[in-house]
C-alpha cells in the first residue's frame, strides 16, 4: 500500500524574511513560495485595507456574483433547441450490441480507447487493468494493481503505454510490451501523488504528461519521465471526480467537475480556472469536451446532463426526463456531436439529440450500472463499462 | 486588527481569493447564446456526414459486423 506521505516538512530559508524555519507552501498569482508560517500569518493581515473585513469581502464576493449573472442573463437571448428547430429530426437509431468482453472479476470502473480505434484498456474494482482487441475480443495484456478500485486509466497517445490508478492515491505508468518474458509490473513507474483517491487520469496530446484528478480537491499535470509536479489546479471545494482535455492541438485548457456541483474550466500553463459553472443540484460525474472544443457536457447524480457554451458562459440545454431518476455516470459525444450518449445508473444508456435536447433512443442490456462510456477515436462505436464486470462495444 | 485567530485569517484570505477569481471571470467577453447555438449547429451539420454512428456504415465496412465463419471445403 502507499508508503509515502505527500507532505513532507520542508526546512530552510523564507522567500520573505529569510530566516531558516519549517517551511510553508504558499501560492502567490500562481507562483509558488516557501513562505515561514509567521510570515504566512502577517502576509494575510497585511495589505488589508481600512474597510475590508471579512464581512465586506464576503459583501463583494456575493454582489460580484450577481453581477456576473446579470452579464451571462444579458446575452441569453434564446434557447438552443430554439434555434435547433429548423434542423431535421434524427431517424430511428438501432444500436446493437456487438461485443461484449468478459473477464473483469468485478465491477469495470473506467475504460478508454487508444487511438488506432481497436484496443481498449479497462480497469476494474479487483485491481486489474486489462488491454481488449475489440475486434477480436482477446485480451492483450493484464496487469494487476497493488490497491483496489482501480478508477481511473488511460491510454497514451501513442498507444505504448497505459496509465492508471485509484485508491493507492497515486497514477502509475505502465509502458505495453508484447515481449512474453517481460513482467509488466516491473517496468511501473509511479507518476503522481494525491493525498487522497485518485479519480480520473488522462495524457495530455504527448506521451510525456499526464493531467490527474484527485479526492484531495485537486488536479495536477506531472512529467512522466521526471515524476514531478508541472502545474497544480486548486480551487475545487471538494472532490474532483472527472477531467477532460480540450480537443484541439493546440488547445491547453480542461475541464473537471466535482462534487461541490462545480465545473471549473482552468488554464493548463498558469494554473488559473477561467471559467466556472455551478447549475448542478449534485456531484457532477463525468465531463466531456464537445469535438469543437467551444462547449462541453456534464453528467451528474441529479439524473440530468447539461451542455455548457463556454463562449457564451453559460449552460445551454438540460438534458432530462421526469422518467429518469437515477444518476448519469458517464457521458460522451459521437464523432460529430450531435449525439450524447449517457451512461445512467438505472442500468440504461440513453441517447440525446444534443441540439434538440430530446432522447433519441434508450439502449438497454447490461445488468448493474453503467460506470464508464467513450465513443472510440473514429466514431465508428461506443464502448461502456459497467458493474456487472463487462464491457460491451 | 486584535483578536484575529489562525481562522480569520484563513477565511480572510479565502475570501479575497474567492473576489479576486469573481473578478476575472467577470470580466472575460461573452457571446449571444444565439451566435453560440448557430455555432454548434453549424459544426454538427458540416460534420454529420462522417459521424459513422448518426449516418450508419455499410455492413461491409463495419469492423464489428460479425464476419460468417469460414466453411473450409
Amino acid at each position: 500500500m502507499c508508503d509515502q506521505t505527500f507532505l513532507a516538512i520542508v526546512f530552510g530559508p523564507c522567500d520573505k524574511c529569510f530566516k531558516e524555519k519549517p517551511l510553508r507552501p504558499v501560492y502567490i498569482k500562481s507562483e509558488q513560495l516557501s513562505y515561514c508560517s509567521l510570515c504566512v500569518e502577517m502576509m494575510a493581515t497585511e495589505g488589508l485595507h481600512e474597510n475590508e473585513t471579512l464581512a465586506s469581502l464576503k459583501n463583494e464576493a456575493e454582489s460580484l456574483k450577481g453581477k456576473l449573472e446579470e452579464e451571462r442573463a444579458k446575452l441569453h437571448d434564446v434557447e438552443l433547441h430554439q434555434v435547433a428547430e429548423r434542423v431535421e429530426a434524427l431517424g430511428q437509431f438501432v444500436m446493437k450490441t456487438r461485443r461484449t468482453l468478459k473477464g473483469h472479476g468485478n465491477k469495470v470502473l473506467c475504460m478508454d480507447w487508444c487511438k488506432d480505434k481497436r484496443r481498449i484498456v479497462s480497469s476494474s474494482q479487483d485491481g486489474k487493468v486489462i488491454v481488449w482487441d475489440s475486434f477480436t475480443t482477446n485480451k492483450e495484456h493484464a496487469v494487476t494493481m497493488p490497491c483496489t478500485w482501480v478508477m481511473a486509466c488511460a491510454y497514451a497517445p501513442s498507444g505504448c503505454a497505459i496509465a492508471c490508478g485509484g485508491l493507492d492515491n497515486k497514477c502509475s505508468v505502465y509502458p505495453l510490451t508484447f515481449d512474453k518474458n517481460e513482467n509488466m509490473a516491473a517496468k511501473k513507474k509511479s507518476v503522481a501523488m494525491h493525498t487522497n483517491y485518485l479519480s480520473a487520469c488522462s495524457f495530455t496530446n504527448s506521451d510525456m504528461q499526464i493531467l490527474t484528478a484527485s479526492g484531495d480537491g485537486t488536479c495536477a499535470l506531472w512529467d512522466v519521465e521526471s515524476g514531478q509536479l508541472l502545474q497544480s489546479f486548486h480551487g475545487h471545494g471538494a472532490d474532483v471526480l472527472c477531467l477532460d482535455l480540450a480537443p484541439s492541438e493546440t488547445g491547453n485548457t480542461f475541464v473537471s467537475g466535482g462534487c461541490d456541483k462545480k465545473a471549473m474550466v482552468w488554464d493548463m500553463r498558469s494554473g488559473q480556472c477561467i471559467q466556472s459553472f455551478e447549475t448542478h443540484d449534485s456531484d457532477i460525474n463525468s465531463v466531456r469536451y464537445y469535438p469543437s472544443g467551444d462547449a462541453f457536457a456534464s453528467g451528474s447524480d441529479d439524473a440530468t446532463c447539461r451542455l455548457y457554451d463556454l463562449r457564451a458562459d453559460r449552460e445551454v440545454a438540460i438534458y432530462s426526463k421526469e422518467s429518469i431518476i437515477f444518476g448519469a455516470s458517464s457521458v460522451d459525444f459521437s464523432l460529430s456531436g450531435r449525439l450524447l450518449f449517457a451512461g445512467y445508473n438505472d442500468y440504461t444508456i440513453n441517447v440525446w439529440d444534443v441540439l434538440k435536447g430530446s432522447r433519441v433512443s434508450i439502449l438497454f442490456g447490461h445488468e448493474n450500472r453503467v460506470s464508464t462510456l467513450r465513443v472510440s477515436p473514429d466514431g465508428t462505436a461506443f464502448c461502456s463499462g459497467s458493474w456487472d464486470h463487462t464491457l460491451r462495444v | 486588527m486584535s483578536g484575529k485567530t489562525a481562522g480569520t485569517t484563513n477565511n480572510i484570505t479565502q475570501a479575497r481569493r474567492t473576489v479576486q477569481q469573481l473578478r476575472i471571470e467577470a470580466s472575460i467577453e461573452r457571446i449571444k447564446v444565439s451566435k453560440a447555438s448557430a455555432d454548434l449547429m453549424l459544426y454538427c451539420e458540416e460534420h454529420a456526414k462522417k459521424d459513422p454512428l448518426l449516418m450508419g456504415i455499410p455492413a461491409s465496412e463495419n469492423p464489428f459486423k460479425d464476419k460468417k465463419t469460414c466453411i473450409l471445403l
